[in-house]
């Protein structure tokens, strides 16, 4: 069995200073994305979408993550799983539902690309593609960007810990390191690359270990805590914005559910092994903490739940009763006009 | 003899070669427990361990260039690339160093890997699990490159390229791997590299194809025979490079038309080469314009079905490309 960490049960809140309503949105957020990829692995049990990559699990660091940033100001250069993160960028479960179904009117790609290849502009999300890894040299040279434009916008890079094998993953850290970066490189570590545990990526135990080849800071987080995970996300943007530097944060996590819809995970883990991860799953964990807080109540669970399924069950709709696009839509767009240069 | 899926006799053959040549090893993303993201080494992580049978870091010019090492240094190995999209981090360690290590050394050192590749789209897959790459590879001297259409292909060729001395290229069509089933006998064969394949016989032109388009391409023949009396020839391609030229050749001469399918871009795609050797080498026998089935230049095979059907060369499509030069 692989536990190569301990996340407790409880919420670190220590220096945490938000307000009760930031405090429910992001409790709403990760309940939004949570129903949402459920409802998407359901969609595809019914043989009415052909593929899902889910972000279960993941809601934690993803959310804390995503709330910590100046929403579409700081650029977010995202992976396959954050959905949730996207969610709180903008980015609508409509939008998610007509890019499962690949219907006409998705926003991202014109659904050319599979789901989860996050892009929007005015969001600050900058294009995702699928070779891994790929995004965090590109994120240094936004990062770079900002710097030459004297701005105190941060890049937000991430990835699985998988992915970190990846020579991209070390040439853009050293730029980074390098140059002093405004770049924070979020490692989701979930300790599967598919099937693949973490041991046979590499033979550190921690992801952030690395951070010192590239001088740069390294920060290992729970990621099932959204709070941690919120002030060290929050910790790594004030380093970067006041010249501090790049961050290398690793959020410790797991994937409760297959790495996506092709995949059978009971070929390489035990039952045993996701039973008690999901003992510690963020949406729970915090769920308790703001009910012990009186910050939230049963009736209030119930009505965010009812809002929720009812945003979800229109998003379905939408995508099922829109259009597939154009075949002829295949040709174009390939190259962008002089006005665009 | 037993009939098997493509990827079985893959599957097949690496069991076979494990067994024969203690050099030989395999490595590549999640090939170990999990017997690969499409199963085609199932159960060889349990009869042959860990230890050949290696779960590589998600890092793929390192699967070639670990590869490459240790080929140079006596051992055997087959690289599995999960995705033909995904063989781009390699591709240095491919052309520069792989295709060129005999003749820099001139012929001391040689490179004796395998590179497997599923490739090719129609799956659902999108712009990065879908790809066809083979033109990349083919345009550098020093690989060899061949692309199965079928289970008994599939297993002697992949048994070859593990025996060639050189670093051999498989690229897989993915969609075929449980679609295309066909027989394969119980005793040890190969199937020569270097050599293609009349697949049908006929008079009234040829068409030449590999992978998944070649097992597209005998529908349409069946097509046209049955609904407008056109009599195909078909060639599978089989091996890429080193080309069988005589073989190409020779059918062009008999029916002095071709068309040539392939699902890449066209713009500059492996059936270009095969446009220009023909009308270079038999222009005395040419009958026809030699035409092109292939991909639309665009950057990639869309998700939506809709689009990715339009960009997908089809049965129907090829009948239709058939139909039209057989009226030429
Ligand atoms: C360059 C490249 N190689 C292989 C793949 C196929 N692939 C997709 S996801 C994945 C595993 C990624 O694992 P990790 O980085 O840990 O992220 P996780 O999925 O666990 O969040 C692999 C091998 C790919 N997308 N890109
Ligand atoms: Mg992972």
């Amino acid at each position: 069995m692989v536990t190569n960490l301990e996340t407790s049960q409880q919420i670190d809140d220590a220096g945490i200073d938000l307000e009760t309503k930031t405090l429910l949105e992001m409790y709403w957020q990760m309940v939004r994305a949570r129903r949402l990829d459920e409802r998407t692995w359901v969609l595809h049990r019914q043989g009415k979408i052909a593929f899902h990559i889910s972000g279960i699990g993941h809601e934690g660091v993803q959310v804390g993550a995503a709330m910590a940033l100046r929403r579409g100001y700081d650029y977010a250069h995202l992976y396959y799983r954050d959905l949730a993160f996207a969610l709180v960028l903008g980015y609508t479960p409509r939008e998610w539902m007509l890019s499962v179904f690949g219907k006409e009117g998705e926003p991202t790609s014109g659904a050319r690309q599979m789901p989860s290849h996050w892009s929007n502009k005015k969001q600050g999300i900058m294009p995702a593609s699928s070779p891994v890894a790929t995004q965090v040299p590109q994120a240094a040279g936004m990062a770079l960007a900002s710097k030459l434009r004297g701005e105190d916008r941060v890049t937000l890079v991430s990835l699985g810990e998988g992915s970190t094998s990846e020579g991209d993953f070390y040439e853009g850290l050293n730029w980074a390191g390098v140059h002093k970066l405004p770049m924070i490189c979020l490692v989701e570590n979930n300790i599967y690359a598919i099937s693949v545990p973490m041991h046979l990526q590499m033979a550190v135990p921690n992801v952030a270990d690395r951070a010192p080849m590239f001088g740069i800071e390294g920060v290992v987080v729970d990621g099932n805590d959204v709070l941690a995970s919120y002030r060290a996300i929050k910790e790594a943007l004030e380093r970067a914005r006041s010249g501090g530097g790049p961050t290398l944060v690793e959020a410790k996590t797991y994937r409760p559910v297959p790495h996506s819809s092709d995949d059978d995970d009971r070929t390489y883990r035990s039952r045993d092994e996701v039973e008690e991860w999901k003992k510690r799953d963020a949406i729970k964990r915090f769920e308790t903490y703001l009910l012990d807080k009186g910050i939230l109540s049963g009736d209030m669970i119930e009505e965010i739940e009812g809002r929720v399924r009812l945003e979800v069950d229109e998003a379905q709709a939408a995508a099922e009763a829109a259009p597939y696009p154009p075949a002829e839509n295949a040709l174009f767009p390939v190259y962008a006009p002089a006005d665009e240069a | 003899m037993p009939e098997v899926t493509l990827i079985e006799a893959l599957r097949q053959a690496m069991d076979e070669e494990l067994e024969r040549d203690d050099r030989v090893f395999i490595t590549g993303e999640d090939v170990g427990q999990r017997g690969g993201v499409f199963r085609a080494t199932v159960g060889l992580f349990e009869k042959y361990g860990a230890e050949r049978v290696i779960d590589s870091p998600l890092a793929e010019l390192s699967i070639v260039a670990v590869g490459i090492g240790a080929a140079l240094a006596g051992m055997r190995p087959i690289c599995e690339i999960q995705f033909a999209d995904y063989i781009f981090p390699a591709f240095n360690q491919i052309v520069n160093e792989a295709a060129l290590v005999y003749y820099r050394t001139n012929g001391e050192y040689n490179v004796p890997m395998v590179i497997r590749a599923p490739y090719g789209g129609g799956i659902g897959g999108g712009l990065y699990h879908s790809q066809s790459v083979e033109a990349f590879f083919a345009h550098a001297p020093g690989l060899k490159i061949v692309i199965p259409s079928n289970p008994y292909d599939a297993k002697g060729l992949l048994k070859a390229a593990v025996r060639d001395p050189n670093p051999v290229m498989v690229f897989e069509p993915k969609k075929g791997y449980r679609l295309i089933r066909g027989e394969v006998p119980d005793h040890e064969y190969t199937v020569p590299i270097g050599l293609s394949e009349v697949t049908r016989k006929g008079d009234d032109l040829t068409v030449y194809a590999y992978g998944m388009m070649h097992y597209y391409t005998l529908q349409a023949a069946e097509m046209v025979a049955q609904q407008d009396g056109i009599q195909c020839e078909v060639v599978d391609i089989r091996t890429l490079v080193p080309l069988d030229k005589e073989t190409v050749l020779n059918s062009f001469k008999k029916t002095g038309k071709a068309l040539i399918v392939y699902e890449d871009n066209r713009f500059l795609g492996y059936g270009a080469e095969l446009a220009a050797i023909l009308s270079d080498e038999a222009f005395e026998y040419m009958d026809g314009p030699i035409r092109r089935l292939a991909g639309p230049d665009v950057p990639g095979v869309p998700f939506a079905h809709t689009m990715q059907d339009f960009f997908m060369p089809s049965p129907e499509k090829i009948a239709h490309a058939i139909r039209e030069l057989a009226a030429y």
